[in-house]
C-alpha cells in the first residue's frame, strides 16, 4: 500500500477537522431550533406575565420568571462578594504558602461537587437546620455556595492578567496597597471579573436539583424571601417528567434558553472588552 | 567640597533570597546633579534604583542592611512613610507603562492619590510637566485620549511627566530610553538637561554613550559593587581602575 502524498493527507485532515468543529455548533443549533421550533409558538406577552392554572396545564409562567430572578440574583449577590473578596485576598494580599494552596484546594473541591450533594446539603442545613423552609433564601444561598469556586477562580485569573508593571506603577504613584487594588486593578480586571459572575448567574438560572430540594415547588407568586418559589428550569422539569403539558414545558425551555443565551452572549461580549483591554 | 548629598547610600547590601544584589555599596546623589550608573546585565544597576525607592520591597525574599539617607534621614526606618517617600523619590522604568486610561487621568492619578483635587491646580502642574518634557504641544489637544494611542517615544515622556506633576526631589530612571528612537532619545535627555535645575537625577543606562552625553557624574557597578566613580568626563578618559577601562573599551559586558 502506497502512502498518501502530504498534499492528500493535508486535505483530508482539513475536511476532517472541519467537519468535526461543525458538528459541534451544528448540535448546539439542533438544540436551540428543536426547542425554540416547540416553543416559541406557545410563548406570548400572556404567557410570561399570567399565573399558571391547574398546574401549569394552563396559564403562564410569571411566578417562575420572578422566582428565577429571585433565587438566581440573590445568589449572585452573595457569591460574587465573597469571591471576588476572595480572588483579590489571593491575588494580591498574601504571598503563595500552604494558606492560598488550601483555599485554592477548597475552591475545586468545592467546585467538583455534584449539584444534587450541595440541594441535600442546603435542604438539611439553611430549611431544616436553619429554619428557612422551602423558600428563596435556602436555594439562593445554596446556590451561592455552589459558584463560588467559580467566582473565585475566574476573577483570580482576572487580577493575575494585570500586567504586574501597573502595581508597580500606582505604587511608585504613591499609592497604598489597597489605593493600588482598587483603582488600578479592580478597574483593568472588572470586565473579567464581570464574565465569571454572568456564567455563574447562567448556572444559577439553569440549576434544577438544588432549587428542587432547597427553593421548593410552589406556584404561587413569591412575596418575600421566606416563600418557597418554583425556578423556570425546575417548572420546565415538573411540566415534561410529570407529563402536564408538553407545550408549556417547551414554550419555558424556550424562554430559559434564550435567557441563558442572552447571559452568555453578555459574559463574551464583556470577555471581548477585557481581552482588548489588557492587550 | 560640595554641598549635603540628598541622597546618601551607606554601607548597603540587598539581597534576594540569599542572592546577593549589592554588597557593601556606598555612593552619594548631590542636589542639582545628574548622576549617570553603567555596567553590565546584573550589575545592581537597577536594585540600586530600586532600593531609593523601597520598590524592592514588594519582592517577598528581599533583604538588605545599611543605610540609605535621604536629606540625612533613613528610608529603611520603621517610621518612614513609605507612601510619601515614593512621592518624592519619582521612577521611570525602561518600559512606557501608561495604566489603560486616558493621558489626563495618567497625569494626575499621582496627584489624586496625593489629595489634590482643585481642577485648577491639577490643570496647572499637568501643563508644566508636559511642557517640561517638550510633549505639551504634541497631546494638548489628546489630553482624553487613551494614553496607549501615543507612540512609544511619547508614552514614555508622558511616564517621566507623570512623575513630574508630584514634584519629586529625586528622580530615578531606568534605563529610560532603551526602546526609542534616536529622536524621542534625544529629547528625554534634553528634558533631564532641563530638570536636575530642580531635582537631583539618577540614570541607569546601557548606553554609554548615552552617560557620556547626560550626566555630571557617572558611577561604574560590575556584579554588586561599585568600582568607580568620578565627574563624568574624567570617567570616560582616564578612568582610575583597570576595570572600568576594560568595560569602557568594550572588554567585557
Amino acid at each position: 500500500m502506497t502512502r498518501p502524498s502530504p498534499v492528500a493527507l493535508q486535505r483530508v485532515v482539513v475536511v476532517a477537522l472541519w467537519s468535526l468543529a461543525t458538528m459541534t455548533i451544528g448540535v448546539l443549533l439542533f438544540i436551540i431550533v428543536y426547542i425554540l421550533a416547540h416553543g416559541l409558538p406557545h410563548v406570548s406577552w400572556g404567557f410570561l406575565t399570567q399565573s399558571p392554572e391547574y398546574m401549569g396545564r394552563k396559564g403562564g409562567i410569571f411566578p417562575m420568571v420572578v422566582g428565577t430572578v429571585m433565587v438566581a440574583g440573590l445568589a449572585v449577590l452573595v457569591a460574587a462578594p465573597i469571591g471576588v473578596a476572595t480572588a483579590i485576598y489571593l491575588t494580591e494580599y498574601t504571598r503563595e504558602g500552604r494558606m492560598t494552596a488550601m483555599i485554592r484546594f477548597g475552591a475545586d473541591c468545592l467546585a467538583g461537587i455534584p449539584s444534587i450533594v450541595f440541594g441535600l446539603f442546603g435542604f438539611v442545613f439553611f430549611a431544616i437546620t436553619l429554619h428557612l423552609g422551602l423558600s428563596v433564601i435556602s436555594g439562593a444561598l445554596t446556590l451561592a455556595l455552589m459558584v463560588l469556586p467559580t467566582v473565585v477562580r475566574t476573577s483570580e485569573e482576572a487580577l493575575r492578567a494585570v500586567p504586574s508593571a501597573y502595581r508597580e506603577v500606582s505604587y511608585g504613584l504613591g499609592s497604598t496597597r489597597w489605593q493600588m487594588v482598587t483603582h488600578v486593578v479592580l478597574h483593568s480586571a472588572l470586565p473579567g471579573i464581570s464574565t465569571g459572575v454572568v456564567l455563574s448567574l447562567g448556572r444559577c438560572v439553569s440549576e434544577t436539583a438544588v432549587v428542587m430540594l432547597t427553593a421548593g415547588s410552589a406556584l404561587r407568586l413569591p412575596h418575600s424571601l421566606f416563600d418557597s418559589s418554583r425556578t423556570l428550569a425546575l417548572h420546565f422539569y415538573m411540566l415534561s417528567r410529570e407529563g402536564i403539558s408538553m407545550p408549556n414545558a417547551y414554550a419555558t425551555a424556550s424562554v430559559l434558553i434564550i435567557a441563558i443565551l442572552a447571559l452568555n452572549m453578555l459574559a463574551y461580549w464583556l470577555m471581548r472588552r477585557f481581552v482588548a483591554k489588557v492587550r | 567640597m560640595r554641598a549635603q548629598p540628598k541622597v546618601a547610600v551607606r554601607g548597603f547590601t540587598a539581597s534576594f533570597g540569599g542572592k546577593v544584589a549589592l554588597r557593601d555599596l556606598s555612593l552619594d546623589v548631590f542636589p542639582r546633579e545628574r548622576l549617570a550608573i553603567i555596567g553590565p546585565a546584573s550589575s545592581g544597576k537597577t536594585t540600586f534604583l530600586r532600593s531609593l525607592n523601597r520598590l524592592n520591597d514588594l519582592h517577598p525574599a528581599f533583604s538588605h542592611s545599611g543605610q540609605v539617607l535621604l536629606d540625612g534621614k533613613d528610608i529603611y526606618d520603621a517610621d518612614m512613610d513609605v507612601v510619601q517617600l515614593r512621592r518624592r523619590v519619582g521612577m521611570v522604568y525602561a518600559v512606557p507603562v501608561p495604566l489603560p486610561w486616558s493621558v489626563y487621568d495618567n497625569l494626575v492619578y499621582g496627584l489624586k492619590l496625593a489629595g489634590i483635587r482643585d481642577r485648577t491646580t491639577l490643570d496647572g502642574r499637568v501643563e508644566a510637566a508636559l511642557k517640561s518634557v517638550a510633549l505639551w504641544d504634541e497631546v494638548k489637544d489628546r489630553l482624553k485620549e487613551p494614553a496607549r494611542n501615543l507612540s512609544g517615544g511619547q508614552q514614555q515622556r508622558l511616564c517621566l511627566a507623570r512623575v513630574l506633576v508630584l514634584q519629586p526631589e529625586v528622580l530615578i530612571l531606568d534605563e529610560p530610553c532603551s526602546g526609542l528612537d534616536p529622536i524621542s532619545t534625544g529629547k528625554v535627555e534634553d528634558a533631564l538637561a532641563e530638570l536636575k535645575a530642580r531635582h537631583s537625577i539618577v540614570l541607569v543606562t546601557n548606553n554609554t554613550k548615552q552617560a557620556a552625553r547626560s550626566s555630571d557624574r557617572t558611577a561604574f557597578f560590575l556584579m554588586g559593587e561599585l568600582i568607580e566613580v568620578g565627574p563624568t568626563a574624567q570617567l570616560f578618559t582616564r578612568p582610575v581602575q583597570q576595570r572600568t577601562n576594560d568595560y569602557l573599551i568594550g572588554q567585557f559586558g
